[in-house]
């Protein structure tokens, strides 16, 4: 399984690294939309502070529909998922291959993302580093879901608009407890609850993508 | 010598409607077999059936031994290849890079790569991104990559559309020697082939069903 996983994930990053959908398309959308947000808010750095824990975490999820609904579209030309079908891999290293090459790449628009926070919206630069390991578990919570929902749409008309209908519910309280303990961070709170419930999530999607993979490209 | 594919009264459902309905087909090792039919006939849902790419809804069914019921049928897939008309890769990546996928996938020794593009007259588009290649120039990617996995059973979906006279004779000279190598080739064409002095077996459906066999 780690095997499939490992050659999973090499592919699709090198993937991206050949099209590079991620750096000229994904993150400047995401800037210019934490922008956008930043010039909605008027010019008051302590509004703009506040906000800025939520307004990242709905920039992330835009972003993290775009990157699986790419990641996802890799695959489902007809010639190659009959031929990569009759390559007879793991689906559960399918699975986490595909997953954590999303990982890899919602790392990298959250740290330009957080850049922009700090730029856009005049978060403390300390504070910012300190909510770093919070974010990089609900990115990967995002991660294990949007790939085990990328697959529940992948076949279906309309899939790349059927994703957020079936995936926003699902990131709910991913969205919520990482917004939660970035605020918690940033203006003091109870971060410990936070953190409890992202791992929960994050473990409950790894767990559930890790059985129900398969079944979902077979149906 | 034995069955490659064996099919009896087999029915294939997809969303309510029959794709395959109550095909009785034997397939015998090392041969080749054309299947032809119009559009809708059912010639790629047959090789979708052989595959282990969709389940069969009822009848029987055993492919490369391994039963279409009663045992998973993802054990046929790693014992079949697939060369479909519309590309068999990663667009965006090289012919190398795609050709190193297949083999890690199956553990087979990527030394033979060169070799393999060598046969198919490609190795000098080894860096080239699938998606920059020719329509004959992205077939030969797809028989490189079977050459590369030596399948059981070879199923090949309309592998000569949008090529030219050239490429049609490579992919019969490559059905003939993958079958006197004791592969099954199962072709699905509007047209015959040309392997010279080798016999092949032609089947016609219709209606998701045989009607013919010649």
């Amino acid at each position: 399984m780690i095997r499939i996983a490992l050659l999973v994930a090499r592919k699709d990053l090198r993937i991206e690294m050949s099209s590079r959908v991620l750096t000229w398309q994904v993150l400047p959308f995401g800037v210019m939309a934490l922008l956008l947000c930043g010039l909605a808010l008027g010019p008051t750095a302590a509004g703009h502070s506040h906000a800025a824990p939520g307004l990242f975490y709905i920039v992330i999820t835009l972003m993290a529909l775009l990157m699986i609904n790419r990641s996802t579209a890799i695959e489902s030309n007809r010639g190659t998922r009959s031929s990569v079908a009759t390559l007879g891999l793991d689906p559960s290293g399918v699975f986490l291959g595909k997953a954590a090459a999303l990982v890899v790449e919602m790392w990298l628009a959250s740290a330009v993302l957080l850049v922009g926070t700090v730029l856009f919206l005049h978060v403390d630069r300390a504070k910012t580093l300190i909510a770093l390991p919070t974010i990089a578990v609900a990115v990967v919570g995002l991660s294990l879901a949007g790939t085990l929902y990328g697959a529940i749409t992948s076949l279906h008309s309309g899939s790349a608009t059927l994703l957020p209908i079936l995936a926003l519910p699902a990131f709910a309280p991913l969205l919520i407890a990482g917004e939660r303990a970035y605020s918690a961070v940033v203006y003091g709170g109870n971060l410990k609850v936070w953190w409890s419930l992202l791992l929960v999530s994050a473990l409950a999607y790894l767990i559930s993508g890790i059985l129900l993979y398969g079944v979902m490209e077979e149906s | 010598m034995r069955d490659s594919v064996h099919l009896l009264d087999a029915v294939v459902v997809a969303n309510g409607f029959p794709l395959i309905s109550g095909t009785t087909l034997n397939i015998e090792q090392g041969t080749v077999t054309v299947i032809k039919g119009a559009n809708g006939a059912g010639k790629t849902s047959l090789l979708q059936l052989i595959g282990g790419l969709v389940p069969l809804s009822h009848g029987e069914g055993v492919v490369a031994g391994v039963d279409l019921i009663r045992q998973d049928r993802r054990a046929v897939r790693r014992r079949v290849g697939w060369l479909g008309h519309e590309g068999s890769f990663y667009e965006d990546l090289t012919v190398a890079e795609n050709l190193a996928f297949a083999c890690a996938a199956l553990s087979v020794n990527p030394v033979e790569i060169p070799q393999v593009l060598e046969r198919v007259d490609l190795l000098h588009r080894i860096d080239t991104r699938a998606k920059d290649l020719s329509a004959g120039q992205r077939r030969r990617v797809g028989i490189a990559w079977l050459l590369l996995r030596r399948p059981e059973i070879w199923l090949m979906d309309e592998p000569y559309a949008s090529i030219d006279a050239q490429g049609r004779a490579f992919l019969e000279e490559i059905i003939g020697d993958a079958s006197r190598a004791g592969a099954t080739v199962l072709v699905s064409s509007h047209d015959e082939l040309d392997l010279g002095k080798q016999k092949y077996r032609t089947i016609t459906m219709a209606g998701g069903r045989v009607v013919k066999s010649t």
